[in-house]
């Protein structure tokens, strides 16, 4: 049981919470490790708020239950205030956000993946920077989410364009930096 | 070539198709199903098949179509969603008397929620009614196996079969084997027997009888046998029987609490297992946990030992989540259970997308009559609502007829509001023509405004028969919406842009004026729908709009009245601004500003 993973990724319709949730998938079965995601399709992805879910290990149901979930990436702070209640306590979160967040519940790390994006000259890859900043607070459990395995998903996935795999590698990189140093 | 694929349970489905032989697979869009026949066009290109695809215009010409296939002794499936199917009710029950030659498989993906649909209703309750076996997937990986076992069921008995998939497998996606699909081709063969494939009432009697005899075979059925997932079978006791994601769910919540229960899975509801049923008999106390009907459960014998959906003891509306499924188990077991704590924060509603061409064609219906009565439809433009300009939304092509139903009943008081339906592309076809050709004949003084983007947007831009290209993406004979209206018999047709908001504002005042002594008057609002344009030819025609801080003096009425998510009240200036990051230049907000505050760039 020791290798399962429960992750929720929440953001807004169109903010490419789909994109961020198949290259963990991706990466976690390029590990071998057998997978389950489930997504929100049809109307609510007209801007309402959507969600997957992400599970890594000896799962049969797709769906994850309220306060059992490991980790939580919110592309926006409200994602945070609307889906924190599957983290379990304790349960780790990145969240995109200029100001810091808090909720003793949990271990909540804050960061302008905004800025990074708008710096990296799209303002709509918001996903990716903060897919950076989970794993750079994952960094210490390489074994589930491999950067390499992940850079080679993208490398694979933007094979015709690689002046587009070079952007997105560098803003996952920048993004990585989101998480403090300890 | 055996590769491990994550795969969307729709393309899982489309896999099982393909694997299993399926021929010829028809399918409308609707979701959750709306994956399953682009996922059998993108699995037929990448493994070189040649399988024959096909969007059809409705679910009706879907089923049938595919069904003519299986009676020439191929295998077919038809793919949509489950109110799609009560609009190929009339095939299913009928197709189920006369049967198959070839293997037939019947897809209907259900949406308990609802997520993205009318109604929570559940098929295999259809199935019951048609008199078909049903078979309930848990999973992706699930839902392959059973295409396999459906078209094997579907051979033996000569009958289709429905595959009844939910939300929660069509949309999940599965780390799954995946090898080279080789098929076994057969060549049409029709065996004419006019006795059987045009049978008369008197024949249909005897076909009803030997449908009978087959069901009770089924029954019997070994691959589609309930199977034991947990514990050991006992005489009395409890038992649980599951289906449907309720079974994958079960099983991890089992697991985690080593729960020693017995277990059943049944992968056929109906019809249910015979000895299955005598099997239960033997249990003092049975939970069945399944979606979204208790089907199941009102066909075990005893009501007064089971725990279900129709004895009220799970909720009969809305989904079956994991943790309903681990509260209701732990009750049903007399095992503690702390329920966590849910925010439920009020959320964010789904909106038209910044410079969708719905918004312009809305807010010029809304200005032209403000007290009318905004008859609509079932598509992303049902969006319509937040602009306050969709009033009823029923189901596919009510809008004309409902508008219809309006006019007349008003018709014997003092005043007449003005009616305007609006309905999509897509959705005309579908099942909008039939209506208008009704309001011609009975010359109803209605607007009937076609919202043509191109596509059916909502379910993932599939194509309509005006757009061209088939489902493979190969070019085909598109037809031509203003004939078709001309051909049902209107004589007010005038196609424009609804980006031209004042022009189109016009048209629409025409329409309105023509319609009160003449009968319909249609306006087709032709602009592609923005998720479907080059990126390059959208960059090309961007106008940009600023707000001129001089006038705008923050009255909000952009902000609510347009509705763009783009425009939004900048806390601190108290005016209005507009979000680079979502603005498309689409421009049509620089003619709703009262105040003229929103302004073209370099318009002098």
């Amino acid at each position: 049981m020791s290798n399962n993973h429960q992750i929720i990724i929440s953001g807004l319709g169109g903010q490419g919470v789909l994109f961020i949730t198949k290259l963990l998938a991706g990466a976690a079965m390029a590990d071998n490790l057998p997978v389950l995601t489930s997504e929100t399709h049809g109307m609510a992805q007209r801007g309402g708020n959507v969600i997957s879910y992400l599970k890594i290990g000896d799962f049969s149901g797709p769906l994850i239950r309220p306060a059992t979930a490991d980790t939580l990436i919110a592309l926006k702070a409200e994602s945070f205030a609307h889906h924190s209640y599957f983290l379990k306590p304790g349960g780790l979160a990145v969240v995109n956000s200029p100001d810091p967040v808090e909720d003793g519940r949990y271990r909540v790390f804050s960061g302008d993946a905004a800025a990074l994006a708008r710096a990296a000259g799209n303002v709509r890859s918001e996903n990716v920077a903060m897919l950076g900043f989970f794993l750079g607070a994952m960094k210490d459990d390489a074994r589930l989410f491999n950067p390499d395995s992940l850079a080679r998903m993208i490398n694979e996935k933007f094979q015709a364009k690689p002046a587009v795999a070079q952007n997105v590698l560098s803003l996952l990189e920048s993004g990585m930096q989101l998480y403090p140093a300890r | 070539m055996n590769t491990k694929r994550l795969m969307l349970g729709n393309e899982a489905l489309a896999y099982g198709l393909l694997k299993n032989g399926c021929q010829m697979a028809c399918a409308y869009p609707g979701t959750p199903s709306s994956e399953i026949l682009s996922a059998v066009v993108s699995l037929t290109k990448e493994m070189d098949l040649d399988i024959h695809a096909q969007w059809a215009v409705n679910e009706k010409v879907a089923f049938e179509t595919a069904y003519a296939g299986a009676q020439a002794g191929l295998r077919a499936a038809v793919a949509m969603k489950q109110v799609g199917l009560n609009v190929a009710a009339d095939p299913l029950t009928s197709s189920v008397y006369l049967g198959v030659k070839g293997g037939f498989l019947v897809i209907s993906a259900d949406d308990p929620g609802p997520h993205s649909s009318q109604t929570e209703q559940d098929s295999r309750l259809m199935a019951v009614m048609a008199k078909l076996p049903v078979l309930d997937p848990d999973s992706p990986a699930q839902a392959a196996e059973l295409a396999g076992i459906g078209f094997e069921l579907s051979e033996a008995f000569e009958l289709p079969v429905m595959l009844r998939p939910t939300t929660r497998v069509c949309h999940s996606r599965q780390s799954m084997d995946v090898e080279k699909v080789d098929i076994e081709w057969r060549e049409a063969a029709f065996e004419k027997n006019p006795g059987r494939w045009a049978a008369t009432p008197k024949f249909r009697l005897q076909l009803h009888k030997e449908l009978e005899a087959k069901l009770a075979k089924i029954a019997d059925y070994e691959p589609t046998r309930p199977r034991l997932v947990s514990g050991t079978p006992e005489k009395g006791g409890q038992a649980i029987v599951v289906a449907g994601v309720a079974a994958a769910n079960a099983r991890d919540i089992i697991k985690e609490r080593d729960l020693d229960i017995p277990v059943y899975q049944v992968v056929q509801p109906f019809p249910l297992h015979k000895s299955f049923i005598r099997e239960m008999d033997a249990y003092d106390e049975i939970l069945v946990l399944e979606e979204t009907w208790g089907v199941i459960e009102m066909q075990l014998s005893d009501k007064n030992r089971v725990k279900g959906k129709n004895t009220g003891f799970i909720s009969p509306a809305g989904e079956l989540l994991p943790e309903n499924v681990e509260e209701r188990i732990c009750a049903f077991a007399g095992m503690a259970y702390q329920a966590p704590q849910v925010t439920a924060l009020p959320g964010r509603r789904p909106t038209l997308c910044a410079g969708c061409p719905h918004r312009a064609s809305f807010y010029a219906v809304k200005k032209v009559a403000p007290k009318g009565i905004f008859t609509s439809d079932i598509g992303c433009y049902t969006l319509g609502c937040n602009l306050g300009a969709v009033d009823t939304v029923t189901c596919m092509g009510a809008g004309i007829s409902q508008a219809a139903g309006f006019t007349i009943a008003y018709a014997k008081n003092k005043k007449q509001p003005p009616v305007f339906s609006t309905i999509g592309d897509s959705t005309f076809f579908h099942s909008g023509i039939t209506g208008l050709i009704e309001t011609v004949t009975k010359k109803i003084p209605y607007v009937l405004v076609i919202l043509d983007n191109r596509t059916t947007a909502m379910t993932g831009h599939q194509p309509t028969p005006a757009s061209g290209r088939d489902a493979s993406g190969d070019p085909c004979v598109a037809v031509n919406i203003p004939d078709i209206v001309k051909g049902c018999g209107v004589n007010f047709i005038k196609t424009a842009d609804p980006y031209d908001l004042p022009g189109f504002i016009d048209i629409l005042k025409e329409a309105n004026a023509y319609c009160k002594e003449n009968g319909p008057a249609v306006v087709i609002a032709e602009h592609p729908c923005l998720l479907d344009m080059d990126k390059a030819e959208l960059a090309a025609s961007f106008k940009k709009v600023t707000v001129n801080q001089d006038v705008c003096d923050g009255c909000g009425y952009c902000v609510s009245q347009f509705e763009c998510p783009a425009l939004g009240m900048d806390n601190e200036t108290e005016q209005v601004c507009i979000d680079a990051g979502l603005c498309t230049g689409c421009a049509v907000c620089s003619f709703v500003c009262p105040k003229n505050a929103l302004v073209l760039e370099n318009q002098e």
